[in-house]
């Protein structure tokens, strides 16, 4: 039995094929103006890949801020439930799933099964989501993928608004004025986010495992910021940003085997 | 002369810079001539006062250097008056960047400026300013001499502020002046956006947008969503006539009526500014002039 998930995310559309419960392609695009299109483009490469027609496909599902947008869709998760799939699948003792992507970021508490228990998202606020790294990495005049790796130069970090992307975009204007090192301003933006996200699974309890996915994972200074504001290990897998969509795909065999 | 840009670099969030002199007034050395120097985060103000009557402004974009900014601004002022820094006898900093003014004698915190140039600018009857910038909102209590009695600012988050205008401008392809009345160029008023992050703003217009909103329905929708959050900080302050708008969003007719329409109250009427009144952007940088006249009589006679 062949499914897809797709994930509609603000930034970029995912999507997974899976082959009974085993993942056999992936697929990205830019979701620019016209989501629906990008989510044409991730779903076509991956199919492509495994040189499968659109067909073959017995259940699509689409999750992410874009869903009711996906074409040839034929069912939607909420991201939470999503999350909680995939975190349980990649790791089996995974109870807290933090998922931070371009603008949003939320925490997942869920059963063995992987069945989502309880949720908190950023709402409104870009403060804790990747679009903050994005505005503090062009304020720094830094490259965003040489911003964790810039950050773990550092032995301390420098002090910034964390409450608003805006505020801390012009407090690191000043601590470059200030001429604070670069490699310490880096590490008080990632500490500034753990501190948003970590806060948002305190209000969980924290639940081990936790584990970290969404396009933000492959960030190796917030994953560094984020262990220790956490005070323990977060487990990372492979290919983090697609389990969104791993986990619409997950539910899409559900679906089909319950029907 | 500068160039005018081509079509399509046109930078629609990019407001006008510009400088002004009284050239009616003459100043002479006995006179008691003092600056006031606004560095905000977005723009930066230089006013210049003699003897406590405003004689020249300019205004510019702050850069990302405050002292540079700052000097820039107070250059601009003092451009073709023939004014040099030494004849500034008192220089008062204000605003963001206040700290970093150079030339300053003392900073003032742009709170207290912003009454005081309220109070100047609109008369002893002020009682409630509301001050827009760049990326603050403050709401302002005060009293006939335009000592401030209360206030309340948003200090956690830049929601519904100048920079979020400014990424729709460049988005909508509407030049930033133009704004105001773009968004009031709706049939029907929209519900306000649910979301007024600045760093969310791009996400929110492309998702009204894509439902196939018009431009205007979109501004409209924003702009709405602004005034509820400036008019929900004044409520909290307690509004007291008469009402002035003060910063670079005073120029908003978009922002302003939907204020007055939330609050149920009629702004002092805008000086033209254009024409030859005072610009509300100026009030911070005019207060911080007025202070320094005092700061400097209060120094020559002890």
């Amino acid at each position: 039995m062949i499914t897809a998930g797709i994930d509609l995310g603000t930034q970029s559309v995912k999507a997974v094929i899976l082959k009974d419960n085993e993942l056999i392609s992936r697929g990205k695009a830019f979701s620019g103006f016209d989501p629906a299109k990008a989510a044409e483009e991730a779903l076509g490469e991956a199919l492509k890949e495994v040189k499968l027609a659109m067909s073959k496909l017995v259940h699509v599902t689409a999750t992410g801020p874009g869903m009711d947008m996906a074409p040839n869709s034929n069912s939607t998760v909420s991201m939470m439930g999503a999350d909680a799939k995939a975190g349980v699948y990649l790791f089996p003792n995974a109870r807290t799933i933090v998922d931070v992507g371009a603008e949003e970021a939320r925490a997942v508490k869920c059963d063995v099964n992987g069945i989502m228990m309880d949720f908190v998202v950023n709402e409104r606020c870009a403060a804790g989501a990747g679009a903050f790294i994005e505005a503090m990495a062009r304020a720094l005049e830094v490259k965003l993928e040489d911003m964790g790796p810039l950050s773990l130069k550092a032995e301390r970090a420098s002090s910034i608004n964390a409450s608003c992307v805006i505020f801390g975009e012009s407090d690191v204007v000043s601590l470059i004025h200030r001429q604070e090192s670069k490699p310490e301003i880096a590490r008080a933006i990632f500490d500034a986010m753990a501190d948003r996200v970590s806060s948002m699974v305190h209000r969980l309890g924290v639940n081990p495992d936790v584990v970290l996915v969404g396009g933000v994972a492959k960030d190796v200074g917030f994953v560094a910021s984020l262990k220790r504001k956490l005070g323990i290990d977060v487990l990372i897998p492979a290919y983090p940003e697609y389990a969104g969509a791993l986990g619409a795909a997950l539910v899409a065999v559900n679906r089909v085997r319950k029907a | 002369m500068k160039e005018t840009p081509q079509k399509e670099d046109v930078e629609y969030w990019r407001w006008q810079e510009y400088h002004r002199v009284f050239s009616e007034k003459k100043w002479k050395n006995k006179d008691v001539i003092t600056a006031g120097v606004d560095v905000g985060s977005v723009g930066s103000k230089a006013t210049i006062m003699i003897d406590g009557e405003v004689y020249s402004w300019g205004v510019m974009r702050t850069g990302s250097n405050s002292p540079d900014s700052a000097k820039k601004a107070l250059d601009w002022a003092m451009e073709g008056t023939g004014l040099r820094l030494d004849d500034l006898k008192y220089i008062v900093g204000t605003g963001y960047g206040r700290v970093n003014v150079p030339m300053a004698n003392k900073a003032i915190t742009e709170i207290a400026c912003h009454a005081k140039g309220a109070n100047y600018i609109w008369g002893p009857r002020v009682r409630t300013v509301l001050d827009v910038g760049g990326q603050d909102i403050k709401a302002i209590r005060c009293d006939e001499t335009g000592r401030v009695t209360s206030f309340l600012m948003n200090d956690k988050c830049a929601a519904g502020t100048g920079r979020g205008m400014e990424v729709f401008a460049d988005l909508l392809k509407i030049p930033i002046e133009k704004i105001g009345e773009v968004s009031l160029e709706v049939e029907e008023e929209p519900p306000p956006v649910s979301c007024t992050c600045v760093a969310f703003a791009k996400t929110e217009a492309m998702g009204l947008l894509r439902k196939g909103w018009s431009k205007e329905k979109v501004l409209a929708a924003y702009t709405h969503a602004m005034a509820i959050r400036m008019g929900n900080l004044i409520k909290r302050v307690g509004l007291e006539k008469e009402f002035v708008i003060t910063g670079g969003q005073s120029k908003n007719i978009g922002i302003v009526s939907r204020i007055e329409k939330a609050l149920d109250v009629k702004c002092l009427p805008m000086p033209d500014w254009r024409e030859n009144g005072l610009d509300p952007m100026i009030a911070g940088a005019i207060g911080a002039a007025l202070f320094g006249k005092a700061l400097y009589e209060k120094a020559q006679k002890s």
